[in-house]
C-alpha cells in the first residue's frame, strides 16, 4: 500500500478524498473523466480538479467517458471515470458494448447518491442504489465498495487488475468523502 | 451534393498514418476504399466515435486522429461536441458525413435535416468549422483541413446511398483492435 494511503484518517465511519486520490495515484491514473456528482463533489472532484497530477476532462454526458477511456486505453494511459449511479445507469449501452464486450479496461468510480452507509447497497433506502450491485453481477462486472478510509485499500488492486487483463471494474463510494 | 463513397476517396490520398475512426455506413464505404492497420472501427455503441477519437487524441499527441461520423450518430452525442472543444486535442479532426439519415437503421430520416452540425461545432468553440458540399472544393481544402491546428470540424453534406452490407464480425473483429493497437503504439 502507498505511505500516503495509510497516513490518512482510517477509523471506521470516515471516507478521506485524500486517502481516495493518493490510491489514484498509486495506480497511475493520469486522466479523470468526470460528469458532477454531489456524492463526489466537495470532496473529490473538486481536489483532483486542483491537482497537476490529473488531467481532469469534464465531460457533458457519462457515457462519453466510455469511448473516451477506452481511446486512452490504446496508447496505454490510464483513467478513471468519476460519476453518479444515475450517470452509471445511463451509460449501460456503453459499458455493455466497449467494456463487456470488446473487454476494455473501464475504470469506473461510481457515487451512490441516496445510500445510507450503514447498510449494503442491496439494502439501500433507495431504488435506484439498490439495483447496482446486481445489474454490475449480471454483467459479470466486478466491484468494490468504497464507504470509508479502510476500503481505499481495494482501489489499487482494483485498477491494477482492470489494466492488467483489460477488464471493466467499479467502485461503489458508498459515503461521501471529506475534503480534508 | 457530394457522394460519400467520392469524398472518402479523397480523404483517403491525405490521411496518411493518422488514426480513422468510423462506424456502420462510413465504416464499409471507408474499409471498401483504404482498408489500413490504423482504421478503429469498434465503437460498441452509436453515436460515440467522437468520444473514443477524443481518446485517441488525447493519448498521442503527436499522431494526427480523424473521426469519420455520422449524422445519426453525432445527434446521439451532440455533447461530445462540447467536450471535445474544451479539451482542445489540436491533432483532433472531426469530420460528419451528413446524409439526413439513419442509413444503417433503415434510412429512416434523421429528426430535422436542417441541422447546422459545423455551426454548432464553431459555437462549441472548436478551433475551425466547415461545410463541404462541392467535391472539388473538397479536394482543393481537404489537405489544409487535414494539416491545421484543432480540433478542426468538417460537415460533408453527401448524398443518401444503396442500402449497404454491414458485416459487422468482421468490422469488429477483436483481431483488428490487438493489431490496431501494436500499429498505434508504434513509435517512427
Amino acid at each position: 500500500m502507498d505511505a500516503r494511503i495509510e497516513s490518512v484518517g482510517t477509523s471506521s465511519g470516515e471516507l478521506h478524498g485524500a486517502s481516495i486520490i493518493a490510491a489514484l495515484k498509486a495506480s497511475g491514473i493520469e486522466y479523470v473523466l468526470a460528469v458532477p456528482d454531489i456524492v463526489t463533489s466537495s470532496g473529490l472532484l473538486a481536489p483532483i480538479a486542483r491537482d497537476k497530477d490529473f488531467r481532469l476532462i469534464r465531460v457533458c454526458k457519462e457515457d462519453e467517458c466510455i469511448g473516451i477511456a477506452s481511446g486512452l486505453s490504446y496508447a496505454d494511459k490510464r483513467a478513471l471515470i468519476l460519476i453518479q449511479y444515475t450517470g452509471f445507469l445511463d451509460s449501460l449501452n456503453a459499458i455493455r458494448g466497449i467494456a463487456v464486450e470488446y473487454k476494455q479496461p473501464i475504470c469506473m468510480m461510481v457515487g451512490l447518491l441516496g445510500h445510507d452507509p450503514e447498510k449494503p447497497p442491496r439494502a439501500s433506502p433507495r431504488y435506484g442504489v439498490r439495483i447496482i450491485e446486481p445489474i454490475l453481477d449480471d454483467m459479470g462486472i466486478a466491484h468494490h465498495l468504497v464507504s470509508e478510509d479502510a476500503d481505499v485499500a481495494k482501489i489499487a488492486p482494483a485498477i491494477e487488475r482492470a489494466y492488467r487483463y483489460s477488464e471493466p471494474v467499479a467502485l461503489l463510494i458508498g459515503r461521501r468523502p471529506q475534503a480534508s | 451534393m457530394m457522394k460519400r463513397a467520392e469524398c472518402f476517396e479523397i480523404l483517403a490520398r491525405h490521411i496518411g498514418d493518422a488514426a480513422l475512426v468510423a462506424t456502420y455506413s462510413s465504416a464499409v464505404d471507408w474499409v471498401d476504399i483504404a482498408p489500413r492497420a490504423r482504421n478503429y472501427l469498434s465503437i460498441g455503441a452509436m453515436g460515440l466515435d467522437s468520444s473514443h477519437g477524443l481518446g485517441l487524441a488525447l493519448g498521442r499527441p503527436d499522431q494526427r486522429v480523424v473521426v469519420l461520423q455520422g449524422d445519426g450518430s453525432l445527434l446521439m452525442n451532440l455533447g461530445s461536441l462540447v467536450t471535445i472543444a474544451a479539451a482542445a486535442p489540436k491533432n483532433l479532426v472531426h469530420l460528419v458525413a451528413q446524409n439526413d439519415t439513419y442509413e444503417a437503421n433503415g434510412s429512416q430520416p434523421i429528426p430535422n435535416p436542417n441541422i447546422d452540425f459545423a455551426g454548432i461545432a464553431r459555437s462549441s468553440g472548436y478551433a475551425a468549422a466547415y461545410d463541404f458540399s462541392d467535391l472539388k472544393i473538397f479536394e482543393q481544402q481537404v489537405a489544409h483541413a487535414l494539416d491545421q491546428q484543432g480540433p478542426v470540424f468538417a460537415t460533408l453534406h453527401v448524398e443518401p446511398t444503396k442500402p449497404l452490407k454491414y458485416d459487422y464480425p468482421s468490422l469488429y473483429d477483436p483481431q483488428k483492435r490487438t493489431a490496431f493497437k501494436a500499429e498505434w503504439n508504434r513509435r517512427s
